[in-house]
């Protein structure tokens, strides 16, 4: 069943596009990675699917219901939300009251700060230091963990990996697979393609603002997205 | 010594003030990073509304706040939703220039309806009823506005550290985008944040048309006394702005005691002082604007 349908959007900032006309699907429960170099519009694409950046032209479609010119809160409270890139955790806020902000959707589900904190147990003996004092890894499950509180059905992740050290990262997409079996649909931006193929169902690689490749991750093929994503002869 | 310390007394009475005048401006500011050019004016418009309330109702201005505070809260929100949230993300200068202009707009609607004439709420004895403690005077409506100046700042602070809103707003502060990505509806956060504000802004009119005479074209010389009580104690920081307020009002009694003209300018003085020597204020909070 497709939850998330893109059809040739265009958009972003202001005068600038960054997008030519992106089209994708993504069905409830599963997982889409976007890899791409920097620059080739991966975060301009969250960032329109949650109402950042205006569509400029296309449509998104989400449980059948247009939802291209609703701003981010109510996307929001609609079930798509993002753990953006770099964490942006709200550094006058604890780690508590961070992660309780993912309650403003208004959306009930299983997911509350109890369960939240089963998944990460070091937030509830961090919970009152501010958010921005602990570690990068602590700050990502913190992130991950307020996007969560919204319950959301689709959940987008911006570069999760960036600046954490590698042990950190597989405990972050260990926690993605708990998610994902819960029935949260997933979109993963990532730069890391081997942590981005590993943890997807399909993939999508990205360039100047285009698809130039998608497949499965059984089909996934290393010379072919060495040539899309570095836009190189084979 | 009873000099010194009557003139301390009279300073903090005369900056409680100041200080609940500033509060209005200071949540402006560090909620919706609107500098109101016209916090003066709204000051000014409150003690009119006291003006036509009392004199519709026949009730003492001071029973008249309990109106003039929820007018002067929708007045806010229908001026945030209709006007400065438009502007509210095209930086600081969009907003500053549109209160610049609500402003000259003010001045010019007050002067049509109520004349350029100077006027005031009468209160009736409790305006020159003091306590005398030893040599020391105090005026219990002076005593009672830096009561109701402390006891509203207790109730914003505790307003934004310990309840949902409070949360909110601080989120909105730190990062409207993610805010929104939460599910938070910044623009109605900026409205209850502009209807606060100007709610506060209410009281102080109400008691600056009690304690001093106001025409339409005073609210210049308020804007100023708050913005400095803002700065002296620091952009961002709530508490900061009752310090700054106090301090004001004791550099401008310091300042009566050596000559009757000096009492502003003494006020000006400590300002520029701060802005030269410690531009951050007694309490500034860097990024955190609550």
């Amino acid at each position: 069943m497709t939850l998330l349908e893109v059809e040739n959007i265009k958009s972003g900032y202001g005068p600038i596009t960054a997008l030519f006309g992106v089209s994708l699907s993504l069905s409830k429960g599963k997982t889409l990675a976007l890899i791409g170099a920097n620059g080739a519009g991966k975060t301009t694409l969250l960032r329109t699917l949650t109402g950042l950046n205006k569509v400029s032209d296309g449509s998104v479609t989400y449980e059948g219901q247009d939802i291209s010119s609703l701003s981010s809160h109510q996307i929001a409270s609609l079930g798509i939300t993002m753990v953006p890139e770099g964490r942006r955790l709200f550094p006058s806020l604890t780690v508590e009251e961070n992660i309780l902000m993912g309650r403003c959707s208004g959306r009930n589900g299983p997911w509350e700060l109890d369960k939240v904190y089963e998944l990460f147990p070091i937030l509830k003996e961090r919970r009152n230091h501010l958010g921005t004092m602990l570690s990068g890894g602590q700050q990502q499950m913190v992130a991950v963990g307020r996007a969560l509180m919204s319950n959301p059905q689709v959940l987008l992740c911006d570069e999760l990996s960036l600046g954490l050290a590698p042990i950190i990262v597989q405990d972050i997409y260990k926690t993605l697979q708990v998610v994902s079996d819960a029935g949260v649909s997933l979109i993963i931006v990532e730069q890391d393609i081997q942590q981005a193929i590993a943890n997807c169902d399909e993939f999508m690689c990205m360039r100047d603002g285009l698809i130039v490749l998608q497949g499965t991750k059984e089909t996934a093929n290393r010379a072919e997205i060495a040539h899309a994503y570095f836009g190189t002869d084979k | 010594m009873t000099g010194l310390i009557d003139m301390l007394v009279q300073g903090l009475l005369l900056g409680g003030f100041f200080a609940l005048s500033g509060l209005g401006l200071s949540l402006s500011f560090g909620i919706m990073r609107i500098v109101n050019i016209a916090h003066g004016d709204f000051l000014v418009v409150a003690a009119y509304l006291g003006v036509v309330i009392t004199g519709l109702f026949g009730i003492n201005p001071i029973v008249a706040i309990a109106l003039i505070m929820p007018l002067m809260f929708v007045l806010g929100w229908g001026l945030q939703k209709t006007i400065l949230n438009r502007a509210v993300d095209g930086g600081e200068l969009s907003p500053l220039l549109i209160t610049f202009g609500l402003s000259i707009v003010l001045h010019n609607a007050l002067q049509e309806i109520f004349s350029a004439d100077f006027r005031s709420l009468d209160a009736g004895p409790v305006e020159v009823a003091s306590l005398a403690i030893g040599d020391i005077r105090i005026g219990w409506f002076a005593l009672s506005i830096l009561i109701v100046a402390v006891l509203v700042y207790a109730l914003v602070s505790w307003l934004m550290r310990k309840t949902t809103f409070g949360r909110i707003v601080r989120a909105t502060v730190d990062d409207p985008e993610v805010s929104g990505l939460m599910g938070v509806d910044t623009k109605k956060v900026y409205c209850l944040g502009m209807g606060i504000s100007m709610a506060i802004i209410g009281i102080s009119g109400a008691l600056y048309g009690i304690k001093s005479s106001f025409s339409p074209l005073t609210g210049g010389d308020q804007l100023l006394f708050a913005f400095e009580a803002v700065i002296i104690g620091g952009m961002g920081s709530i508490w900061g702005t009752l310090l700054g307020g106090l301090t004001l009002g004791i550099a401008q009694v310091i300042g009566f005691s050596i000559h009757s003209g000096w009492g502003a300018f003494a006020g000006h003085l400590v300002f520029f002082l701060f802005l030269f020597l410690k531009p951050s204020g007694l309490l500034s909070k860097g990024d955190s604007h609550v």
